[in-house]
């Protein structure tokens, strides 16, 4: 889901990073939050929430409201909107309040 | 009704047009129905053919003796409100704003839509015009049958390959 | 701990503008976002924006943003520190930031709170699934990071946002079949609507989303019409095949930091929510602590510069900078904004400077 051409905006090509959802090797690019990464690929499901393990995924995109929250390199509730997409990194779906 | 739906009337839009004589040459036909703080059209356009006072709020009036069709309000209005329309042998021809990729090319058929989104015929693209000063907006220039002067606003988004 | 002679939360118009004239005075600025790049809501603002040749008329707000940071970026006086969220606010001037994970404390002279908004949400079944996401949130995807948020996205709210995040998602490819309003007319400029309805947007006054239909993410959304009361009226639904739906339904001042400092608050309807109280030269009821922008109450970009510009020099006075001709300065500066604010459109931004007391 990467727009490719835009009338006012460039993308330029930038450098592949890849990481891992779930055990599952994926990539996005330099510049990429988690959240945008994922959203690329088309997961749009990020964690499951605390008492009725709903589905969630992200709302604001800015850090404000902590729907994104997700497992990353084992740390629990990492907001994933802000937190940049570097090489390697293991993500996790979030099952509730973040047990392992 | 404009306020509910975005689609003015038949009435509306022919109140900012001339007198279809005066169309014989190229004129800025202005829609912006509403008070807006808001003067580009103004303060661009090199013939001082639109004129809004010290209250920005104020409609913008066109001096149609003035303008000379030349379209540069039409890239610089923030609302996409302005297109410059010309009548002549039979024809429309009509310079839009347009801000979608890909661009149409010369010559190309395209469908031209009225104010509510709907076809409602065929055109042709005389000229493209995109500078480094229109900034992203590009000048499409379409030709089409003159029955269409009051109803002709845009064209269909071109889909990319 | 760190002191600093002026700190400015949030470096979006309002507080981008505020920090140029306190830097030609001569003061020390120091400027914390928690985002990693300045601009707040310019940054993604890809459509020519209205107002005057002083607000930059005519130009988008990506460029109207580079213009802004060019003007102040280089400065000596100038440090900034993205990537820093201010946690804390406490009476004596004293903020607490977090970056990464790093926690400091910093004391400032002057403190201003320029930290913009945040957006509403609406309550409907299943408005917790994925797919549903604010307006600002498309925004961000698609213009940022260049990602599309959908293929196909119903818009909910008719304000400017909804409007113009209905045209940047068709500029972006993505299909914009419905854009529904609860009220009885458009909220936002007509101009605006009308550029989307002719390219084909079907925009539906009196009508909401009743719930978002989908297991994993949305797959449609019901909608409904509304009575006087916006009351769903039951029998009137439809099914809105989509992939996504955008709320664009309002902001609310990030008033929270004031708050928690103690400064006097009053909820507004008509500037969205809990505002401070403040005076003309946008002072807090704290001792030298201002604010501006979209926490004194919800506007526009145009208006968030301006009002910057009036507490950057208000400072820069209170200070003791000297600065030339500063009276007729700041009276050009309230002309220009009472001029932005004289329309139909600039009605409720008046009453509720009225109901704040700021005249
Ligand atoms: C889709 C859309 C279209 C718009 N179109 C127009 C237009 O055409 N014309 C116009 O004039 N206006 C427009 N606006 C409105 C305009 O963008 C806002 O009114 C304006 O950005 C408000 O400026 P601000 O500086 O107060 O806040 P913001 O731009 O929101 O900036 C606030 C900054 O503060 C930071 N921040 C918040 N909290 C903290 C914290 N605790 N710690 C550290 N940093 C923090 C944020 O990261 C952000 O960078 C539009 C808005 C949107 C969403
Ligand atoms: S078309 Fe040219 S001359 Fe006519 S009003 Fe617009 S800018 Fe002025
Ligand atoms: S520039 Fe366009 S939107 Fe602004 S006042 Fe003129 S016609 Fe209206
Ligand atoms: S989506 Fe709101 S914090 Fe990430």
């Amino acid at each position: 889901m990467r727009i490719n051409k835009h009338p006012i905006l460039d993308f330029p090509e930038r450098k592949k990073v890849s990481f891992t959802f779930n055990g599952k090797k994926l990539f996005g690019y330099e510049g990429d939050t988690i959240a945008s990464a994922l959203h690329a690929q088309g997961i749009k499901h990020l964690s499951d929430s605390i008492h009725k393990k709903r589905p969630r995924g992200f709302y604001c995109a800015i850090g404000n409201c902590a729907s994104c929250n997700m497992i990353v390199d084992g740390v629990p509730n990492v907001r994933t909107c802000i937190t940049p997409l570097k090489e390697g990194v293991d993500v996790r779906k979030q099952d509730g309040k973040g047990r392992f | 009704m404009i306020e509910k739906t975005g689609v003015p009337s038949l009435e509306q839009v022919k109140q900012e047009f001339p007198d279809k004589v005066v169309l014989k040459k190229p004129k800025a036909i202005i829609e912006c129905y509403k008070e807006i703080p808001c003067n580009p059209c103004h303060t661009s356009c090199p013939f001082d053919a639109i004129f809004i006072p010290e209250d920005i709020n104020v409609r913008p009036k066109i001096d149609f003796d003035k303008c000379t069709g030349c379209g540069i309000c039409v890239y610089n209005c923030p609302g996409l409100a302005i297109m410059v329309t010309q009548i002549k042998e039979g024809k429309i021809l009509m310079k839009i704003p347009y801000e979608f990729t890909p661009l149409p090319k010369v010559d190309q058929t395209v469908n031209v839509v009225n104010r509510a989104g709907e076809k409602i015929s065929e055109g042709i693209v005389r000229k493209v015009q995109l500078s480094e000063k229109q900034n992203k907006t590009a000048l499409i220039h379409i030709e089409l049958d003159e029955k269409y002067a009051y109803e002709a606003i845009t064209i269909e988004v071109l889909h990319g390959s | 701990m760190r002191r600093v002679e002026v700190a400015i939360i949030g470096s979006g118009p309002a507080g981008l503008a505020a920090a140029k004239p306190l830097l030609d005075a001569g003061a020390k600025v120091l400027m914390i976002d928690r985002s990693d790049m300045l601009g707040g809501q310019l940054t993604k603002q890809t459509h020519m924006f209205f107002g005057s040749e002083k607000q930059h008329a005519s130009k988008r707000g990506i460029d109207i943003l580079k213009l802004m940071v060019d003007e102040i970026q280089y400065h000596e006086n100038l440090t900034v520190l993205t990537e820093t969220t201010v946690v804390g606010l406490y009476q004596d001037r004293v903020i607490s930031c977090v970056k990464h994970d790093e926690y400091f404390k910093i004391q400032a002279d002057y403190i201003l709170v320029a930290s913009g908004a945040s957006e509403k949400s609406l309550p409907f079944e299943n408005n917790d699934l994925p797919g549903v996401y604010a307006a600002g949130a498309v925004q961000t995807l698609m213009n940022v990071y260049g990602v599309k948020p959908g293929e196909r996205v119903l818009m909910i709210g008719s304000g400017n946002i909804g409007l113009i995040v209905s045209y940047q998602l068709m500029q972006a490819g993505v299909e914009v079949p419905m854009l529904l309003e609860a009220a009885d007319t458009i909220g936002g400029y007509l101009v605006h609507a009308s550029k989307i309805r002719r390219l084909g947007v079907d925009i539906r006054t009196n009508m909401s989303v009743k719930r978002a239909i989908g297991k994993a993410s949305v797959e449609a959304a019901e909608i409904w019409r509304l009575d006087k009361h916006w009351q769903g009226i039951p029998g009137t639904e439809e099914i809105v095949p989509c992939d996504t739906i955008c709320l664009s339904v309002g902001l609310a001042p990030l008033t929270e930091l004031l708050q928690q400092a103690g400064a006097d608050i009053k909820y507004v309807r008509e500037l969205g929510g809990n505002v401070p109280i403040i005076n003309k030269k946008y002072q807090t009821s704290l001792e030298n602590v201002y604010t501006c922008g979209d926490v004194a109450g919800i506007e526009e970009a145009s208006s968030a510069m301006i009002s910057g510009e009036i507490a950057g020099l208000e400072i820069a006075r209170s200070a003791g900078y000297k600065i030339d001709n500063i009276d007729q300065h700041i009276s050009r500066l309230h002309d220009d904004l009472t001029n932005l604010r004289n329309g139909p459109h600039g009605e409720k931004i008046r009453i509720g400077l009225e109901k704040v007391g700021v005249k």
